[in-house]
């Protein structure tokens, strides 16, 4: 392999036909520059779709009352199920390995005014517990997010978003500023970063309240909008396991037929999670698919060349034989300078699949759809393997060919 | 050296099938200098391919240098071949994008012997047919005679024990024939190489010491006197063709 001569002589026989390798090299280059392009954009849009999640407990289950389908011990269906407070506390007993569980309250149905000084703006206000920042993370920048004191002492406090205080507060600083919520006065006590999209869409941040307050303020009458719980065993199985556990406990609580599926409006996130992994499984096996057949494509393309090389240097081949050289001799030849072809054409193909990814990742910006199209390294060496194999493929039929040879049919051979 | 036992050889084409040796029995010494010769399609060439190994045989028995030559490998063929036999060509195939040194050392390559002691035996070898200041010319920028003692340089490198020589120079004019004859004569007389030339001209067969007449896939005469038949053809000069090109 580490043979002078050889190398030599793959040189020269490269050297002497520039353009012909260069086309050749080219179909090669191409496919795995596709493979490599194809495959950063099947991970552009995994780390996308999973930048969503980002912020959210991935092993957690989110519920809301909805409207019941079926009859169940004598009460007629169409009953509007709402959840209330009490029921956080019963499915926090409920169910098994629980972690972190907090209702939320959605303030005038989400449209609320706030005000400060002069400044208004139309906000979407949260009543939730503290225990929501384990749920549904927001990054803190200044002060601090709601706390268990809040919540027990019913605290006038709010949290507010990036977007927020610049409408109310211009260049203020807005900590323990007194901001109005629909004419009652708040104390902002914290300000989170807020992006936009993923799970919470829409152009407005969300502005979080205790829920212990929402309720006494905006008379609630201690009814939620949804009750979001995380849990211990994130597996699909122990998922579905918690689901179900929740729904028996509501069911029992509001007279429901648990087997209804309307009743309650849940939102697995192991099971989203799950569903999305398969998906994107599945659009990566068919861009492999695809990026392999355009490199087979290529793969032909050498091996055709290296049939014509081998027809060519038949007298050579011939000639040599006479001297001495053995079949093996002869394939190894044939056969190093095929996978020489298609690795070098592959290399640059790969390294320039690579660096444009990397450029596209740096210049266009995320998007909750398509994110950081780069593809991992490990993916990358198993193309250059794909393409090993594939120079040796290449080189295998030609090299058969040119073993076959026999030096009194190729010394006649003109 | 070479005995050869009652060989035949048959070619098919088509349907047909061309009987080329018909039964060959020969002897030939280590050491003797001996020109095969006949008519086209006497099947000269095809004996000294069988000789050669580079082609096989149907029936009978070959044994070079006391050894069977028989149902060989490819790989086993190459080495014997390498070991064995020089091979000079009508055509001189050299390797054309190699230049004389390259295609000298190229049989010692395929015996494995280091780069630098190849060069060293390759220079060496083309000193010694007078090629030395040639070294690195390609084979396009030498003469026809300069190729054919490029070519015999390197069927001499690898020191085999038998030199063959098919239409040697059957590709140069008079006076480089003579030159590339005068050196076969020496590298059998100097060197110890048993050689075989198969020659359709008198002139080269006449500097041989013995002349093996072949007819129809048959030996005719395994003993012809080479001055018999210089004298005899006197000034009956046929042309430099290559044996292929003669027709009746």
């Amino acid at each position: 392999m580490f043979d002078r001569e050889q190398w030599a002589e793959i040189f020269e026989s490269i050297g002497k036909n520039k353009m012909r390798a260069v086309l050749t090299g080219f179909a090669v280059f191409w496919g795995i520059f596709m493979l490599i392009i194809l495959l950063g954009a099947g991970a552009g849009l995994r780390n996308g779709f999973s930048y969503n999640f980002r912020n959210t407990a991935t092993n957690s289950i989110r519920l809301r009352g909805n409207e019941t389908s079926k009859h169940w011990q004598g009460l007629p269906p169409n009953r509007v199920i709402s959840l209330e407070e009490a029921d956080i506390e019963a499915l926090r007993h409920a169910i098994p390995g629980i972690q972190h569980i907090s209702g939320q309250y959605r303030v005038w149905r989400g449209n609320s005014r706030l005000r400060y000084g002069k400044n208004t703006g139309s906000y979407n206000i949260r009543g939730i517990q503290p225990e929501h920042r384990h749920l549904q993370h927001q990054r803190i920048i200044a002060g601090r997010f709601i706390n268990e004191v809040d919540e027990v002492q019913d605290r006038k406090v709010i949290v507010i978003a990036e977007d927020c205080r610049q409408e109310l507060f211009k260049g203020e600083d807005p900590l323990h500023k007194w901001v109005s919520v629909n004419g009652i006065p708040f104390e902002v006590v914290g300000l989170y970063e807020f992006e936009a999209g993923g799970m919470e869409r829409g152009s407005r941040s969300p502005v979080f309240i205790p829920l212990s307050a929402a309720q006494k303020v905006f008379n609630a009458k201690g009814l939620v909008d949804d009750i979001t719980f995380s849990f211990a065993d994130a597996s699909i199985a122990g998922a579905k396991q918690a689901e179900q556990r929740a729904i028996h406990t509501l069911a029992r609580r509001h007279n429901f037929d648990p087997t209804d599926e309307r009743a309650l409006w849940v939102n697995n996130n192991v099971e989203n999670v799950g569903m999305l992994g398969s998906i994107f499984n599945g659009i990566n096996a068919f861009l492999w698919f695809v990026g392999i057949g355009s490199l087979i494509a290529g793969i032909v393309g050498v091996s055709n060349i290296m049939l014509i090389v081998v027809k060519e240097r038949t007298k050579e081949l011939g000639i040599r034989k006479a001297l001495g050289a053995t079949p093996a001799k002869v394939v190894g030849q044939i056969l190093m300078e095929a996978i020489f072809l298609t690795g070098m054409a592959g290399w640059a193909g790969l390294v320039l699949g690579v660096f444009l990814m990397e450029g596209i990742a740096s210049v266009v910006p995320g998007s909750e759809f398509f994110r950081d199209p780069t593809i991992r390294i490990d993916v990358a060496l198993w193309a250059l393997a794909a393409l090993i194999v594939a120079g040796a493929l290449a080189g295998y039929i030609p090299a058969r060919r040119a073993a076959a040879i026999r030096p009194i049919e190729a010394l006649r051979y003109e | 050296m070479i005995v050869l036992k009652d060989i035949r050889k048959a070619y098919r084409t088509g349907a047909n099938l061309l009987q080329v040796l018909k039964g060959i029995d020969l002897e030939i010494r280590g050491g003797e200098l001996v020109s095969i010769m006949g008519s086209s399609g006497s099947g000269k060439s095809t004996l000294l391919n069988i000789i050669g190994i580079l082609d096989n045989y149907d029936s009978g028995e070959y044994l070079l240098d006391g050894m069977l030559i028989k149902g060989q490998t490819e790989t086993e063929s190459a080495l014997l071949r390498s070991k064995y036999i020089g091979y000079v060509f009508q055509s001189f195939n050299l390797i054309g994008f190699k230049n004389a040194l390259e295609n000298v050392a190229l049989p010692l390559y395929y015996q494995g012997v280091p780069r630098r002691k190849r060069n060293e035996l390759a220079l060496a070898m083309l000193e010694r047919v007078g090629l030395k200041e040639w070294a690195h010319h390609l084979p396009n920028e030498m003469s026809g005679g300069q190729k054919q003692r490029v070519a015999i340089a390197r069927a001499l490198v690898a020191d085999p024990k038998v030199v063959l020589a098919d239409e040697p120079t059957g590709a140069l004019d008079t006076r480089t024939s003579a030159e590339v004859m005068a050196l076969l004569t020496e590298v059998n007389r100097d060197m110890g190489k048993t050689v075989l030339i198969v020659t359709h001209e008198r002139d080269v067969a006449a500097a041989t010491q013995r002349v093996i007449y072949l007819r129809d896939g048959v030996i005719e005469n395994a003993h012809l006197d080479p001055r018999g038949l210089s004298t005899a053809m006197d000034g009956v000069r046929v042309t430099n063709k290559p044996a292929g090109d003669v027709r009746p």
